[in-house]
């Protein structure tokens, strides 16, 4: 077999994120958040619930791009005209999602960059379920280029996602399911769990150092005691990746398609 | 005497007035009674207040100066992640905005249906949603004495909704596999108008075993009228996909200049007859293919 590709083993990175979330609904939200979650689930959590990326809940995870023959089999039902009723506002919900900015705080803005929020420089998507999703449930990132425009100096533009800003706080209020797990980006995993929730890098991928994760990071980061090796994908979870995955839309995410172990 | 909700569209936007707060079902390009957002183009209305899970029909109506504020969660033609008109309209123009959650959005127009000032929820806490919304907050009376944010009612003059069928009157049936949150719009409007892929005088004449397919009830429905193909360029499920062509030269023309008075008069012209034999009419647009997702 060919050699792992970056974004295999970004996929099977990602996945890590939901083996040990329950019996809740995985959102993966782009081609690798997606084919992690469905790696996942055929894996590590077979308890995993997913959709189609419409509404109908399946127990085969559905393959990528255009379907040809394959006929999606429901076993259930959840339209987004319950998502908030039975998995976002339950909390039984996973969701990997790639933001535009993020903070030292764990925030994510997907909503606008520059100017004021009455007059924006750039108008993007809008809070989306940004700040219900992080209230209520955890979170997982993934952010294919890992530079300080993403991970940014102080506040993002506009904090759409409830991070660990003790500074935005309710007394009173409960943020007590707040939770960013991990931060998958194309150079390193990230958690919250250094200092006062400080994010810290916990593992490099291959031929990264933590000096280029730093240099790119617009804020300083921690080390975790032990920084591991992100390992590759297994020839397993490639041949699951590939079934699920059969136009290989995988190789189109990371620019030129770079093979898993890179020069330092 | 006979129940007859019958309307024209041009009645249905004549019930509407200047200032007023419009809801617009569906979800992004998907379900909008885009039949009526045209028929609203087409008017002298202005000053619109409109709630929207945003797609066409948002940045159609700030395109065409309709808007006075857009409540809003997100504003998208899924494809084309971005919409280009309602950019254009907050980076060029500025229209003032209620930005949302998408779950606190609809809490607002459940509050509405149900007559109450707001509900509580955790959602927009630690955001700057709850900042910029000028939300208070509520302490819960019980032991618990949990902080929560009030979201407050979005009581709505007018909802505009499309369905797949509908009868004189007001009883309608929605299909395939997600009508969003269309029903807590008819319910939190004073008047509901509803454009339906097909009119029947008595839907229990021919759709008897359909019933579970009524998504809101026909006290809500103030006005019906069919309009096959009314959703263009959106995804109606089951019957039509989106038109991805159309919506990408309809995203197009926000780069050019005096894009939009060129976009009103060739494309969406004077009449509905029209706008859909500009699109193929029925040949092509019954044929577009559902989306993958």
């Amino acid at each position: 077999m060919s050699d792992c590709t970056l974004a295999e083993l970004l996929i099977a990175c990602c996945a890590r994120s939901f083996d040990d979330v329950g019996e809740v609904a995985a959102t993966g939200i782009g081609p690798i958040p997606r084919l992690a979650a469905g790696l996942a689930k055929l894996t590590t959590n077979p308890a995993l619930m997913m959709t189609d990326g419409e509404a109908a809940l399946v127990e085969e995870p559905v393959p990528l791009g255009p379907r040809g023959d394959y006929e999606i089999r429901p076993s259930g039902h959840l339209p987004f005209g319950r998502y908030f009723d039975a998995a976002v506002w339950t909390g039984r919900r996973h969701a990997m999602v790639t933001p535009t900015q993020v903070d030292r705080f764990g925030q994510f803005n997907i909503s606008f960059l520059g100017g004021t929020h009455d007059r924006p420089k750039v108008q993007m998507l809008g809070a989306r379920g940004f700040p219900g999703n992080s209230i209520y449930h955890s979170n997982s990132l993934f952010l294919p280029a890992h530079s300080s425009r993403v991970f940014v100096e102080g506040e993002v533009d506009m904090v759409c996602s409830v991070g660990y800003n003790p500074e935005r706080r309710i007394a009173g209020a409960n943020f007590g399911n707040v939770s960013l797990k991990r931060i998958v980006t194309n150079l390193c995993v990230l958690d919250c769990g250094g200092v006062d929730n400080a994010m810290r890098v916990v593992a490099l991928h291959p031929g990264v150092s933590f000096d280029k994760v730093q240099d790119n990071t617009g804020f300083p980061l921690e080390q975790a005691e032990q920084v591991t090796e992100t390992p590759l994908a297994t020839e397993e979870e490639r041949a699951i990746i590939a079934r699920l995955d059969p136009h290989d839309l995988r190789s189109k995410i990371i620019k030129d398609n770079p093979s898993a172990r890179r020069a330092a | 005497m006979t129940l007859d909700k019958r309307m024209t569209p041009t009645e249905m936007v004549g019930e509407i007035s200047n200032g007023m707060t419009i809801g617009i079902g569906g979800w992004g390009p998907r379900r909008k009674p885009m039949v009526l957002v045209r028929e609203i183009l087409r008017s002298d209305l202005r000053d619109l207040t409109v709630v929207t899970y945003g797609g066409p029909d948002a940045g159609m109506l700030c395109a065409a100066g309709k808007v006075k504020k857009l409540v809003f969660a997100f504003v998208s033609l899924d494809a084309i992640p971005l919409e280009p008109w309602f950019r254009y309209a907050r980076e060029k123009v500025g229209v003032e905005v209620l930005e949302l959650d998408e779950g606190l959005l609809q809490w607002g127009l459940q509050a509405a249906a149900f007559g109450l000032p707001f509900l509580p929820t955790k959602v927009g806490l630690g955001t700057d949603v709850h900042k910029l919304g000028g939300f208070e907050t509520v302490q819960s009376p019980y032991e618990d004495g949990e902080v929560l944010l009030a979201m407050p009612a979005l009581r709505l003059d007018v909802a505009l909704l499309h369905v797949n069928r509908a009868d004189w009157r007001g009883n309608v049936q929605a299909f395939g596999p997600d009508t969003f949150y269309d029903q807590w719009y008819a319910r939190a409007a004073d008047r509901a108008f509803v454009s339906s892929e097909l009119l029947v005088e008595r839907i229990e004449d021919d759709f008897v075993d359909d019933a579970q397919a009524n998504i809101f009830e026909r006290c809500f429905v103030t006005g019906v009228m069919e309009a096959r193909y009314g959703a263009h360029p959106t995804y109606m499920a089951p019957d039509y996909g989106w038109d991805m062509d159309h919506l990408k030269a309809y995203g197009a023309a926000a780069k050019e200049e005096g894009g939009w008075e060129k976009w009103m008069a060739d494309m969406i012209g004077d009449d509905e007859a029209g706008y859909l034999a500009r699109n193929g009419g029925e040949e092509a647009i019954s044929k577009l293919p559902l989306p993958v997702f």
